[in-house]
């Protein structure tokens, strides 16, 4: 359509709230959509156009075999693949089963479990097929989302941060919840990008954005301990909705097999 | 010999979550007819199992992405009944301004985006704006001061991160809610011009018989409290829901279908809310409802975007009652201290009622956790109604079936992610059988 880049957006297992996040662009994709051509978003539009894309969003995790294939097919249609969103990043809060026997979970919710066709495991996008660019969060900040589409149409690269909540509070002149309140608040290993919203509320962060570039769980944990938090307690906050990310993951296994 | 016709549409759009439907029909008779939700589950209520109950407001938020702070106040309720923790009357208040906020922010979304286009022959909501911008500009507005509500309680309007049992992480200055009331002031006139420009459209007409069931509250419009009524008499506590209600599995859903023991499918969402809560409406609500009234004389499904607009005028009207009485709590929320317990608790979401039951451990983490969404309890409603629909479609073409039946679907704003959780529609035109066969 008149030469118009394509965008399309797809979803995978998710609560939808990142694709609800675009819409959350309002005037901005209403201006967006004067340049680009939106021409796959199931959420918003009847409009599908086959493809090729030059731009896809993908929200969601991959959990069953269907969407293993639909995943590659995404790819093949898309010259820049965009992750949205910690489903697609890291496999999501769903992800909390890749440990569990899923088997006896279908058996608890449903009386036919043999009709329920899912993959034992909640797993990134990235471990199918080749990924151009992350955005984290648990829901994406809209205006990363823009910000990476408007590059990746430019043919530019992302620039997203990497540093820690730590940097945004700072910036912000926030009082520190964990060392002023004793909040047990994951800000010190967690990824900037929400403008450090929870400790600016007054609370704890819980690590929606997924780790940060470098991070030390192992000696937040054993704070988080010093300050009377259970060992039960630490393992659920660093399992929670990015908790397969292996920075997270690692030091759960160790604290939950005791071996800290 | 009886031409056999197939009609298969690959994707069901303007609908959250994924989902098909098939239909097949023989003659003029519909043979088969399956909502099929394929969305994968993502099995919340088993991970949910040993979460601590401070976590809970946070995780439930992501059940949905248009609804969370439904979850949120199902569960916190849910679990202020089994700690036996005191809700402050001014944050009963703000909780109603909270869900004020969602409703809003979703049925805007739902009327402007997801339904109007299907009244105007268009795509999507960026066609209208083509020729209508303003009208979309409008909806846009109005849908952000939904947005600033849930910005304000909870943070970010997707996942917020603002509800704790018992209250609030932070309660507003007066100063935030009173610069938010003027803003609800001056724009409440263009949410009656929204509604009067739905009222031009040519929505369609499908009244039927229906067993409607909405929450009931003593005085209220019902958000956060009430009993479950029906129009056919129900009327029970969430504690009892197992006693009216049930829950079964079919074959091409992975969400649970409900049914009201003994009688059939029920609806539940904005239509059934408003017909059942008439009196309960604000003066603003109910003169948009006598303007309406020829809609509403037999319950319509089709009627869903004039209840939803006529809600939205509520939902400004409790956002204002909230900000306008507005005396802050003594703390943003009390100390609570977990102990074991069961409790159930019903809200209703901007698509319905959404009932959960909890049961804790001693330290307060979960050890059961039951979660009954809307679109479960309206799945086997939409199939009924399109039984009824599809006989009287089979003149029109394949591709007009689908748009009919797809814009029924949309009636009920289906939150698919919800119930397990997109469609495609399959129809299959069988000869008719033989009658002496």
């Amino acid at each position: 359509m008149n030469g118009k880049p394509k965008l399309a957006v797809f979803k995978f297992a998710s609560c939808d709230g990142c694709q609800v996040s675009v819409l959350n662009l309002e005037e901005e994709l209403l201006a967006l959509a004067e340049r680009v051509d939106i021409a796959f978003f199931l959420e918003a539009t009847s409009r599908i156009d086959p493809g090729p894309y030059d731009v896809a969003l993908v929200e969601g995790s991959i959990t069953t075999e269907e969407d293993v294939e639909r995943i590659h097919r995404v790819r093949a249609a898309s010259r820049t693949l965009v992750t949205i969103g910690v489903c697609a990043t890291s496999g999501g809060i769903q992800a909390l089963r890749n440990t569990a026997d899923v088997e006896a979970w279908k058996r608890e919710v449903y009386p036919h479990p043999e009709w329920i066709r899912a993959l034992p495991t909640s797993t990134p996008i990235s471990d199918h097929v080749k990924v151009d660019a992350e955005i984290q969060g648990c829901p994406v900040n809209k205006h990363q989302v823009l910000r990476v589409l408007l590059r990746a149409l430019l043919g530019a690269t992302p620039d997203l941060p990497g540093a820690s909540v730590c940097m945004e509070c700072k910036r912000r002149g926030q009082v520190c919840v964990l060392v002023a309140k004793g909040s047990p608040c994951l800000g010190p290993i967690t990824r900037a990008g929400c403008g450090a919203l929870c400790p600016s509320l007054g609370r704890d962060c819980y690590a929606c954005f997924g780790p940060a570039d470098d991070p030390n769980p192992a000696s937040l944990a054993e704070r988080l301990q010093q300050l009377g938090v259970s060992r039960r307690d630490v393992v659920l906050r660093l399992r929670g909705v990015a908790g397969w990310r292996p920075e997270f993951r690692a030091v759960a296994d160790r604290l939950e097999g005791g071996r800290d | 010999m009886t031409e056999r016709r197939t009609i298969e549409v690959g994707a069901f759009a303007r609908v959250e979550g994924e989902g098909a439907l098939h239909v097949a029909v023989e003659g003029d008779r519909v043979a088969e007819l399956r909502l099929q939700i394929y969305e994968p589950p993502r099995f919340f209520e088993s991970f949910l199992r040993g979460r601590a109950a401070s976590e809970l407001p946070d995780l439930v938020a992501r059940i949905c992405g248009i609804c969370p702070v439904a979850y949120q106040m199902s569960v916190v309720h849910a679990l202020e009944q089994i700690f036996g923790v005191r809700i402050d009357p001014a944050i009963r208040s703000l909780r109603r301004l909270y869900y004020a906020g969602e409703w809003l922010e979703s049925h805007l979304l739902h009327m402007m985006f997801l339904a109007a286009p299907d009244y105007l022959g268009l795509d999507d909501a960026l066609a209208i704006a083509r020729t209508q911008r303003g009208e979309v500009e409008r909806a846009l507005r109005l849908r952000r001061l939904g947005n600033r509500i849930l910005e304000l309680l909870g943070g970010r309007p997707v996942n917020p991160v603002g509800v704790v049992v018992g209250g609030f992480v932070r309660i507003p200055t007066r100063g935030e809610l009173a610069a938010l009331g003027d803003d609800l002031r001056r724009a409440r006139g263009e949410a009656e011009a929204l509604l009067r420009w739905f009222q031009g459209l040519p929505v369609p007409r499908r009244p039927q018989e229906v067993e409607l069931v909405a929450l009931r509250h003593p005085h209220e419009y019902p958000m956060n409290e009430g009993r479950i009524v029906s129009s056919a008499g129900l009327d029970v506590a969430a504690g009892e829901f197992d006693s009216a209600f049930e829950e079964t599995q079919v074959e091409h859903s992975t969400a649970l279908h409900c049914h009201i023991h003994g009688r059939g499918s029920y609806m539940v969402g904005p239509l059934a809310r408003v017909l059942l809560n008439r009196d309960r409406l604000s003066p603003t609500g109910e003169a948009a409802f006598a303007s309406l009234a020829d809609r509403f004389e037999a319950p319509d499904p089709a009627a869903s975007v004039f209840a939803r607009g006529i809600e939205v005028l509520q939902a400004f009207d409790a956002a204002l009652e909230a900000i306008d009485g507005f005396e802050p709590p003594p703390a943003p929320h009390p100390a609570w201290r977990p102990c074991a317990g069961r409790a159930a608790w019903a809200t209703e979401a901007p698509r319905g009622v959404l009932w959960v039951e909890l049961a804790t451990e001693v330290s307060g983490h979960v050890r059961e956790i039951r979660i009954v969404p809307p679109t479960s309890q309206n799945q086997a409603r939409i199939e009924d109604d399109l039984r009824g629909l599809v006989p009287g479609l089979l003149k029109l073409s394949d591709d007009q079936v689908r748009r009919r039946c797809e814009a029924a679907i949309r009636d009920y704003d289906p939150c698919i992610s919800c119930a397990t959780h997109f469609l495609t529609l399959e129809l299959e035109r069988r000869p008719p059988r033989c009658a002496s066969s």
